[in-house]
C-alpha cells in the first residue's frame, strides 16, 4: 500500500530516479501526442470529415469557449497551456480504468510540477500583457497594505491547486484499493465510476482555475453582454 | 515525504513537452483546419450571395424586359387594330363607290334601255303613222284629186315671187332638154293644156314640157327643169313632217344641258317646215 506512484521506482541513479509517475506521464504524453497525430494527420477542411476530427474539434473548440468565458482576451494564445492542463489532467483520471495503471496525478509530485507551472505562468503572462509595472502594481492595489495578502494568496493558491488535485486523485485510488479489500465486485466498481466522474470534474476545476489565475493577472476584459437571455 | 522534487522538476519539463506537442500535432491543426473550413464557408456563402444578387438582377432585367415587350405588344396591337379600323373604312367606302358605280350604271342601262325602247316605239309609231297617211292619202288619191292638184299648182305658179319666178323663168328657158313635170296619176289631156297655158302665161314665153306618172309622189304636180324644182305633193309634207319628228327625237336623246337650246329652236324649224311645203331648191350640177 502506497500513497503515491513516486515510491514505485523502476531505476535510480543517485539523484536521477524513474518511477512510476515519470513512466506513466510518458505513457500518457505519448498516446496523446500518437493519438493526436494520427487523428490530425488525414485533417478534412471539407464539410464532410472524420468523428474522430469532429471528436477534437469539439474538444478544442470547447475549451476554448471556456477559456473565453472566463475572460480572457484571446483564447488561442492561453490554450496551449490552459488546455494541456485540462487534456493531461482528464487523460490521467480517465486512464483510470486499465488496471494496474497508477495515475501521475495521483503523486503529489506531479500536482505541484503543475501547480508551480501555473504559479510561474500567471505572472509570466501577466507581465506579458500589462508590463512589469502594470502586473507588480497588481500587487498593491487596491492600497500597498494589500501587498502581504497579495503575496500569501498567491502562495497558498498555487499550494490548495496541487493538494486539491492530489488529494482528490489520490483519494479516489485509495478508496478502491480499500474497498477492494472489504466489499470486492461490484462496490469498487461503481467507485471507479464515480472517480472517473471526479477526475473530470477535477481536470475542468483545475484548468479553470488557471484560468482564472491568468485572467486575475492580465486586464479582465468586460464581459461580452449577454445575448440571449 | 510526499513530494520528490526530482520528480517534480521532471514533471514540469514533462508537462512543458507535452504543451508543445500538442501545440504541434493538436492544436494548431485542429484550429488551422476549422479556420479554413469557415473561410471556406465563408467563401461560399458570399459566393452564393453573389449569385443570389446576380439572379435577383437578371430575374429584374428579365422582368423589364418581360415589361417592355408587354408594353411593345400592347402599341403593337393597337397600332394593327387601328389599321384594320382604316382598312374596313378604306374597303367599306371602296365597296360603297363600287356600288353606286353599279347603281349609277344600272340606273343607266334602265335607263338607256327604256330610252331605246321609247325611241324604239316612238320610231315605230311614226313610221305607222307615215304609213297610215301615206296610205290614206294614196287612198284618197284620185283623178278628180289631181285635177284639184294641178289647179293649186297652176295657182303656185302664178303666186310665186318676183325672185323664184325669175330664177325658174331663167332655169326653164336655158335648158336643153323640156321641163318634166311628174304627177301621181296620168294627168287629162285639158289639166296638162291648163298646166302648160299657165306655164306660158307665168313666164310668158312657150315652155316645152313632157308629162311623166310617178306613184312615189303619192298625190301632186312637181316641176323639174334645170335644177330648179317646183311642186306640190303630199309626199313632201310627210316627207317634211318626218325630218321634223326625227329631229325631235334627235334631240331627245342628247343631254339635256346641251339641247336646251336646240329645243326652243324646234317649234321654229317645225313651223318653218311645215309653212313651207312647196320648196324651191337650187341643184347646182356639176
Amino acid at each position: 500500500m502506497h500513497l503515491s506512484p513516486d515510491e514505485i521506482i523502476f531505476w535510480q541513479h543517485g539523484f536521477f530516479k524513474l518511477n512510476a509517475t515519470i513512466v506513466f506521464t510518458w505513457g500518457l504524453m505519448l498516446a496523446m501526442t500518437i493519438g493526436a497525430y494520427l487523428i490530425t494527420r488525414g485533417l478534412s477542411t471539407e464539410l464532410k470529415r472524420s468523428r474522430w476530427q469532429n471528436l477534437l474539434e469539439i474538444i478544442v473548440t470547447g475549451i476554448l469557449k471556456q477559456i473565453e468565458d472566463v475572460g480572457l482576451r484571446q483564447p488561442e494564445k492561453y490554450l496551449g497551456f490552459l488546455g494541456t492542463l485540462f487534456l493531461f489532467v482528464a487523460a490521467a483520471s480517465l486512464s483510470t480504468v486499465i488496471p494496474d495503471y497508477e495515475p501521475p496525478t495521483g503523486s503529489l509530485s506531479t500536482t505541484m510540477a503543475l501547480a508551480l507551472c501555473v504559479f510561474v505562468a500567471v505572472p509570466l503572462f501577466g507581465i506579458e500583457d500589462q508590463g512589469w509595472r502594470g502586473y507588480l502594481k497588481s500587487y498593491i492595489e487596491p492600497t500597498i497594505i494589500m501587498l502581504p495578502f497579495n503575496i500569501i494568496s498567491e502562495l497558498s493558491r498555487t499550494l490548495a491547486l496541487a493538494v486539491r488535485l492530489f488529494g482528490n486523485m489520490m483519494s479516489g485510488a485509495m478508496i478502491i484499493a480499500i474497498l477492494l479489500t472489504i466489499t470486492p465486485f461490484l462496490f469498487p466498481v461503481v467507485m471507479a465510476v464515480l472517480g472517473l466522474l471526479t477526475g473530470m470534474v477535477q481536470a475542468y476545476i483545475f484548468s479553470i482555475l488557471a484560468a482564472v489565475y491568468i485572467a486575475a493577472a492580465t486586464q479582465v476584459r468586460k464581459p461580452k453582454p449577454a445575448t440571449n437571455l | 515525504m510526499l513530494i520528490d522534487w526530482f520528480t517534480v522538476g521532471a514533471q514540469a519539463l514533462n508537462f512543458l513537452v507535452l504543451v508543445w506537442l500538442m501545440k504541434r500535432f493538436l492544436y494548431k491543426p485542429i484550429l488551422n483546419a476549422i479556420d479554413a473550413r469557415e473561410k471556406r464557408i465563408a467563401a461560399e456563402l458570399a459566393d452564393a450571395d453573389a449569385k443570389k444578387a446576380e439572379a435577383k438582377k437578371e430575374r429584374d432585367e428579365f422582368q423589364k424586359k418581360n415589361e417592355v415587350f408587354d408594353q411593345q405588344r400592347a402599341t403593337l396591337l393597337n397600332q394593327a387594330m387601328a389599321d384594320a379600323k382604316t382598312e374596313h373604312h378604306r374597303l367599306l367606302e371602296e365597296a360603297r363607290q363600287a356600288a353606286d358605280a353599279l347603281s349609277t350604271k344600272r340606273q343607266e342601262a334602265i335607263k338607256n334601255e327604256a330610252q331605246n325602247l321609247n325611241q324604239a316605239i316612238s320610231s315605230q309609231v311614226q313610221q305607222e303613222v307615215f304609213a297610215i297617211t301615206r296610205k290614206a292619202l294614196q287612198d284618197l288619191a284620185t283623178v278628180s284629186l289631181e285635177e284639184r292638184m294641178s289647179e293649186i299648182f297652176t295657182r303656185r305658179l302664178q303666186e310665186m315671187n318676183e325672185q323664184e319666178k325669175k330664177d325658174l323663168g331663167d332655169a326653164l328657158k336655158t335648158a336643153s332638154a323640156p321641163a318634166i313635170v311628174r304627177s301621181a296619176f296620168t294627168l287629162a289631156d285639158e289639166q296638162r293644156a291648163a298646166i302648160q297655158n299657165a306655164l306660158n302665161e307665168t313666164f310668158s314665153a312657150e315652155i316645152q314640157i313632157q308629162f311623166e306618172t310617178a306613184p312615189d309622189i303619192i298625190s301632186g304636180i312637181e316641176l323639174t327643169t334645170n335644177g330648179q324644182k317646183l311642186g306640190w305633193s303630199i309626199a313632201d309634207y310627210i316627207v317634211s313632217l318626218q325630218k321634223s319628228v326625227d329631229e325631235l327625237l334627235s334631240a331627245q336623246n342628247k343631254p339635256k344641258d346641251k339641247s336646251k337650246d336646240k329645243v326652243k329652236d324646234k317649234p321654229k324649224a317645225k313651223t318653218k317646215s311645215k309653212n313651207k311645203p312647196i320648196e324651191t331648191e337650187s341643184e347646182t350640177k356639176p
